[in-house]
């Protein structure tokens, strides 16, 4: 630690002003920090400085995000086995997933990053931190199949058109990472919904098994093939096709333990959305007209993206509404319209992008009318009082 | 230009304050990506480069000729009815535009089509009769005219270059992409047909304009 911190020290002069490197002290700056903790002192006004800057509040994401991951890997490999029929052990199935999941995180890695650096280069402001989060989350809700130079695209495009044209981080209105889900969808369709959720790319003498159907839990209720709905605990589990990273409820609640414990994610923002989502959900089950409808309010808890987006998605502290008041409204509209999209509308199958998305524009809005409604409580309240000071 | 001897008070044809009115809407007036006017019908019939090629000449031509027919009325038109006189005039020009295309590029009416009627909706035209041509004489009005439906059009055509070759592979209709690229897994970006993806295209030129150009860059 003490050589590494040695050395930063040493090559520290080529990058400031005057040095060899100039140009690329942002580049410097960034793995400076994202190995110590910045010298800085404050110099004027409170003298408080949290050691939670933003560097280590996206690490906490990034660790809840951990077993996710761990469990889409593994997902990714079963299912793939699955499909061909084979019994192999539990390490295969792991190796499999890590050697078709691992491309997919570097190549959003890569490409983000090398437009965060381009853009903080060329405006002079620190690296921001917030890509290490979105470019994990990116590959987590996309299925295994995409193609890599889509993941770059996608990627490329959130980050510039979904976060730098607006001044980085902590100034975008949407989720990047839903940005580049929703362009992928929007842009190649067939690469994102059909069957496509499956690893199955055959090597010589396999072959798909009789019956094998691709398609996720979501799309089999749209489909109205009740028959080959999976079980609850299947769905809870998460050994179901699907995005990498959504299928399994428990790995994301783990997630949940860690963001709600560590203080980084809203609480009030993920009650609020399983509420919206239960409570929707109940309406339909009052207006059964189809097997659709008819499902449990729970199973849409447990199907297709609903939990991790719910956890890793609505919470994003920048695009989610800021008063505590307003998460309740902005978290609960989520879950409604979520399942709104996915049981009346037949095109989309899953909701929770849209929702997350559309809610994400009104966010400011809602927070909007909160404060609004404050101000104007607190000035009835003014006035009653000075009344009766009065009288 | 100084062979107007004949007459000194008379105002060289393309004097620089007449270029001004040329250039001026190509760039830093430039109806679109400065003024923002005129944004539906980018969105809507930019998909593929002919159609905004027809669009942008249709454009050309009826903001031309508007211009100079109100500039030449605009003694006579009483204020009260101006906007009427000016519809009038539009609307006439649009269905002769109209019936042009239909007589000779039937397809891509088909393709335009309510959009072409819209022109006369088009707050560029109106704009530019209301703010240029109800003051100005009409060899001014035209060019101001020709002028600002340029810069509209070559926006137009910018957004429908990226739409076509990015959404669906060609040019005018031609395959530009090559079939390698295909086989080696490229696909189309269906995004860039739906109309969000002219806004953003609109939005990204806006952005590429403003950054060459620092003046238009409201820093209050």
């Amino acid at each position: 630690m003490k050589a590494l911190h040695n050395l930063v020290e040493k090559v520290k002069p080529n990058f400031e002003k005057g040095g060899k490197f100039e140009k690329l002290y942002r580049t410097f700056e960034a793995f400076e920090t994202f190995l110590f903790v910045q010298g800085n002192v404050t110099r004027k006004g409170s003298h408080i400085r949290d050691a939670m800057d933003m560097k280590r509040t996206m690490f906490h994401v990034v660790i809840a995000m951990t077993p996710v991951l761990l469990f889409g890997m593994w997902n990714v490999g079963y299912q793939h086995f699955l499909a061909i029929g084979l019994e192999v052990s539990f390490i295969d199935q792991f190796l499999h997933g890590l050697i078709r999941v691992l491309p997919l995180i570097v190549v959003s890695y890569a490409s983000g990053l090398i437009v965060e650096f381009i853009f903080a280069t060329i405006r002079n402001h620190e690296v921001n931190e917030g890509f290490l989060v979105s470019g994990l989350l990116i590959p987590l809700v996309i299925p295994v199949t995409t193609p890599l130079w889509m993941v770059a695209l996608a990627t490329v495009f959130a980050v510039i058109i979904g976060k730098e044209v607006f001044g980085g981080t902590g100034m975008n209105i949407l989720n990047p990472a839903l940005l580049a889900r929703a362009f992928l969808f929007f842009a190649y369709p067939s690469y994102l919904s059909g069957e496509v959720w499956i690893d199955t790319a055959l090597q010589e003498g396999q072959q798909l098994v009789d019956g094998f159907s691709g398609a996720t839990a979501l799309a089999v209720l749209a489909a109205g093939e009740m028959q080959y709905l999976p079980s609850a605990l299947e769905m809870f589990l998460g050994t179901i096709p699907g995005s990498i990273g959504e299928t399994s409820t428990v790995a994301v609640l783990l997630g949940a333990i860690v963001l709600i414990a560590t203080g980084v994610g809203s609480l009030r923002i993920m009650v609020s959305v399983v509420a919206g989502g239960l409570f929707m959900a109940f309406i339909f089950n009052i207006f059964a007209v189809n097997d659709f409808m008819a499902i449990p309010p729970y199973y849409h808890l447990i199907m297709g993206g609903f939990a991790f987006g719910t956890v890793f998605m609505a919470t994003d502290p920048v695009t989610a509404s800021q008063t505590g008041t307003g998460k309740y409204i902005y978290g609960f509209l989520i879950g409604v319209i979520t399942i709104l999209i996915r049981v009346v509308n037949p095109a989309y199958p899953e909701g929770m992008m849209l929702a997350i998305l559309f809610m994400n524009v009104f966010a400011p809005l809602v927070d909007h009318y909160v404060v609004a409604a404050n101000i104007k409580r607190r000035l009835r309240r003014l006035k009653s009082t000075t009344v009766n000071v009065q009288s | 230009m100084s062979d107007n001897t004949n007459n000194p008070q008379k105002e060289a044809l393309l004097s620089p304050k007449n270029q001004k009115l040329l250039s001026n809407p190509l760039d830093r007036d430039n109806p679109i990506t400065v003024q923002v006017l005129g944004i539906c019908s980018v969105l809507a019939i930019t998909v593929q480069l002919k159609t905004s090629l027809v669009m942008a000449i249709s454009v050309v031509t009826v903001m031309g000729l508007a211009n100079v027919i109100i500039s030449l009325l605009r003694k006579g038109i009483p204020p009260r009815i101006r906007i009427i006189v000016q519809l009038t005039v539009i609307a006439a020009l649009v269905i002769l535009v109209d019936q042009v295309l239909k007589a000779f590029v039937y397809d891509v009416s088909r393709q335009l089509s309510v959009f072409v009627g819209l022109i006369i909706t088009n707050c560029i035209i109106m704009g530019r009769l209301e703010a240029f041509a109800l003051n100005n004489k009409p060899w001014p009005s035209f060019l101001d005219g020709i002028g600002n439906a340029a810069g509209y059009g070559w926006v137009l055509l910018a957004v429908g270059f990226f739409r076509e070759l990015l959404g669906s592979g060609t040019l005018f209709g031609y395959q530009v992409i090559p079939n390698f690229l295909y086989e080696m897994g490229y696909e189309n970006n269906g995004f860039m047909i739906l109309p969000p993806m002219a806004l953003i295209t609109v939005g990204v030129i806006i952005w590429v304009h403003r950054h060459r150009n620092r003046s238009l860059v409201d820093i209050s």
